[in-house]
């Protein structure tokens, strides 16, 4: 029953913590929290949706084919409603992101109605595989599974490509990295379609495993996201993937013990006690205040 | 005397009241986020607090209006500070997520209570509210506003949005004042609130969402951060806007939400955001020269 659950918590995790990569990668360049993020999420489980449903697409093509069009969903809500602004106050760049994500569930809800849809029955095979006592469905599988490689390729971008390298050239210091010849402007879209195309998938998985996608999702989702980012410590990666599956295995654990009206409020208390005890997260670096 | 019935009957009046009551809360938001720049996304759980503890004390103990309303101002004042303890040493995008987080908690807890209704709400709460009281109040809320602006605390207020490490610098104790500040912003939205509860009669969790927040954070981004009088123009725009364009209104959040983004980039103070009224006034009616002169006589004198 244990092990049951902490794989449930872990699947749910999983997703999370795709999301809260997005919040965490442009955080970590230009320490704006991109509010709009959770509505790109939810763009990204339509458009999965749609795939899904009009060309009959497989699974993962419709997963490709939702992370390309947020991909470039993202890098559009950066030129038009972020870039001016990199230069005014941080509080003019947070209202204008609530903007942008006001905007785009609006969009959406107009285009879609209101309601809610599900993705086609056995878009994933009902199958049960039994270990022990633990038993996985193929759509738990496919999360972890989908969410680790999509994680590990993350990694591999950051760490070992040169836009990688600039990405981190960034984050540590963002005139230094310019004056060192980086095109911050290049570096900054690229980081913002790689976290749209990561919500974007979990938009996908999360919108299969819910088997719910609605125009509204995105605002809870986004928030749960940006507490299991901010839980790991903002601005860190492996901190976002932590945070995401401590956030998971909470929520599952309330679901569990019978609360589950309150898993909302769940996040919202992890959020509000770690900003108390540990403003950073569990593995953030400390915030310099600049005099 | 007929066409005072038309100018005054019972739609218009209603609209009335509504403005009135988002002024009183668009300015306690504008004094958290326009005057000491802390942005607050949590506004509407004030407002629910106070909604819920007067609709709660008119409909369980028959205790006067004026009690209901009082305490409807005083239990968010209390969440207000309550609140402000903890997160107001967190600044900028944090303090905005927590209360954040504090508004969703609300809501939360909210429909899970018993006494509140749950997700049924509470009703009837008696009718109480009408245009007098609400404008009575509305006056009292500027009129305080702006002795608040024109003090010692109000300009503490200012040099803490302007740069809050200069103003520790300078000796202000930056988290006593946002305190104060939330406390005041949080007892406007209660008292906003518990006049909104007896005048819909109706209340309900989902009405004190994040979105409502938004709206009144609109209000007072439209009208001007920090000016009194913008965040009285943004309040009664947004109230009146949404009547005459009933027949677009679920375009309504789609034109909000680009509204936000557009003033950020080309207004980001809002329409009146900066303007300085008194000074405007006497510009236009060419008075600023007898200032500047009594202003210099004072000078010779001493003064």
């Amino acid at each position: 029953m244990f092990f049951q659950q902490l794989l449930n918590g872990i699947t749910l995790g999983a997703a999370y913590a795709l999301i809260a990569l997005g919040y965490t990668m442009v955080y970590g360049i230009i320490t704006l929290i991109n509010f709009a993020h959770g509505e790109i999420f939810m763009v990204g489980a339509f458009v999965g949706l749609a795939l899904t449903y009009i060309v009959k697409a497989n699974i993962f093509i419709s997963l490709l084919g939702a992370m390309l069009a947020c991909m470039v969903l993202g890098i559009v809500v950066e030129r038009v409603a972020y870039r001016p602004l990199r230069r005014s106050s941080r509080l003019s760049a947070l209202i204008s992101a609530i903007g942008v994500s006001i905007f785009l569930a609006t969009l959406v809800q107009l285009i879609r109605g209101p309601q809610t849809t599900n993705y086609p029955a056995g878009i994933i095979a009902n199958t049960v595989y039994n270990f022990a006592s633990i038993q996985v469905s193929k759509l738990q599988l496919v999360m972890i599974v989908v969410s680790a490689l999509l994680m590990l390729g993350l990694q591999l971008i950051v760490k070992y490509t040169k836009i990688g390298k600039a990405m981190r050239a960034t984050a540590q210091d963002y005139d230094a990295a310019s004056l060192m010849g980086i095109n911050i402007n290049r570096v900054i879209s690229f980081t913002f379609a790689l976290g749209s195309a990561l919500a974007a998938a979990g938009g996908v998985l999360v919108g299969i495993y819910f088997n719910a996608v609605g125009p509204f999702m995105g605002l809870s989702a986004g928030l749960k996201a940006f507490a299991a980012a901010v839980l790991g410590g903002i601005g860190s990666i492996p901190g976002a993937m932590l945070g995401g599956i401590l956030l998971g295995l909470a929520e599952i654990s309330a679901i569990a013990a019978g609360k589950s009206s309150y898993t909302d409020a769940i996040a919202f208390s992890i959020l509000f006690l770690v900003l108390l005890i540990k403003p950073t997260g569990l593995l953030g670096r400390p915030i310099q205040k600049k005099v | 005397m007929r066409s005072l019935d038309l100018i005054f009957n019972d739609y218009n009046l209603r609209i009335l009241i509504s403005i009135g009551i988002y002024i009183i809360m668009a300015l306690g938001l504008n004094l958290i986020t326009g005057v000491t720049g802390q942005l607050s996304l949590g506004h509407a759980a004030f407002m629910s607090i106070g909604a819920y503890a007067s609709a709660l004390v008119s409909m369980q103990t028959g205790l006067p209006f004026g009690l209901a309303l009082l305490s409807g101002a005083l239990a968010a004042g209390i969440f207000g500070i309550i609140l402000g303890f903890p997160t107001l040493r967190l600044s900028g995008d944090y303090l905005a997520v927590a209360t954040l987080g504090f508004g969703e908690i609300v809501r939360v807890v909210l429909v899970n209570m018993e006494i509140t209704g749950g997700a049924l709400g509470l009703s009837p709460i008696p009718t109480k509210t009408n245009v007098w009281l609400t404008w009575i109040l509305v006056m009292v809320v500027v009129l305080a506003m702006y002795r608040i602006e024109n003090s010692r605390f109000g300009r503490a207020l200012l040099a803490i949005r302007e740069d809050e490490i200069a103003a520790e610098a300078m000796g202000i104790h930056t988290t006593r004042y946002k305190i104060m500040a939330f406390a005041i912003g949080a007892i406007c939205a209660g008292l906003g609130g518990a006049l909104y509860a007896h005048f819909i009669t109706y209340i309900n969790p989902i009405d004190f969402g994040f979105m409502k927040s938004i709206e009144i954070l609109n209000m007072v981004v439209l009208g001007g951060m920090g000016s009194i009088p913008g965040t009285v123009l943004g309040a009664v725009v947004l109230t009146v806007a949404p009547e005459t364009l009933r027949f677009v209104d679920q375009y309504r959040m789609l034109f909000y939400g680009a509204m936000l983004v557009m003033m950020m980039i080309f207004r980001p103070n809002g329409l009146l955001g900066g303007v300085n009224f008194t000074r405007l006034v006497l510009k236009t009616f060419k008075l600023d020269r007898v200032r500047g002169k009594a202003a210099v006589a004072h000078r010779v004198r001493g003064e």
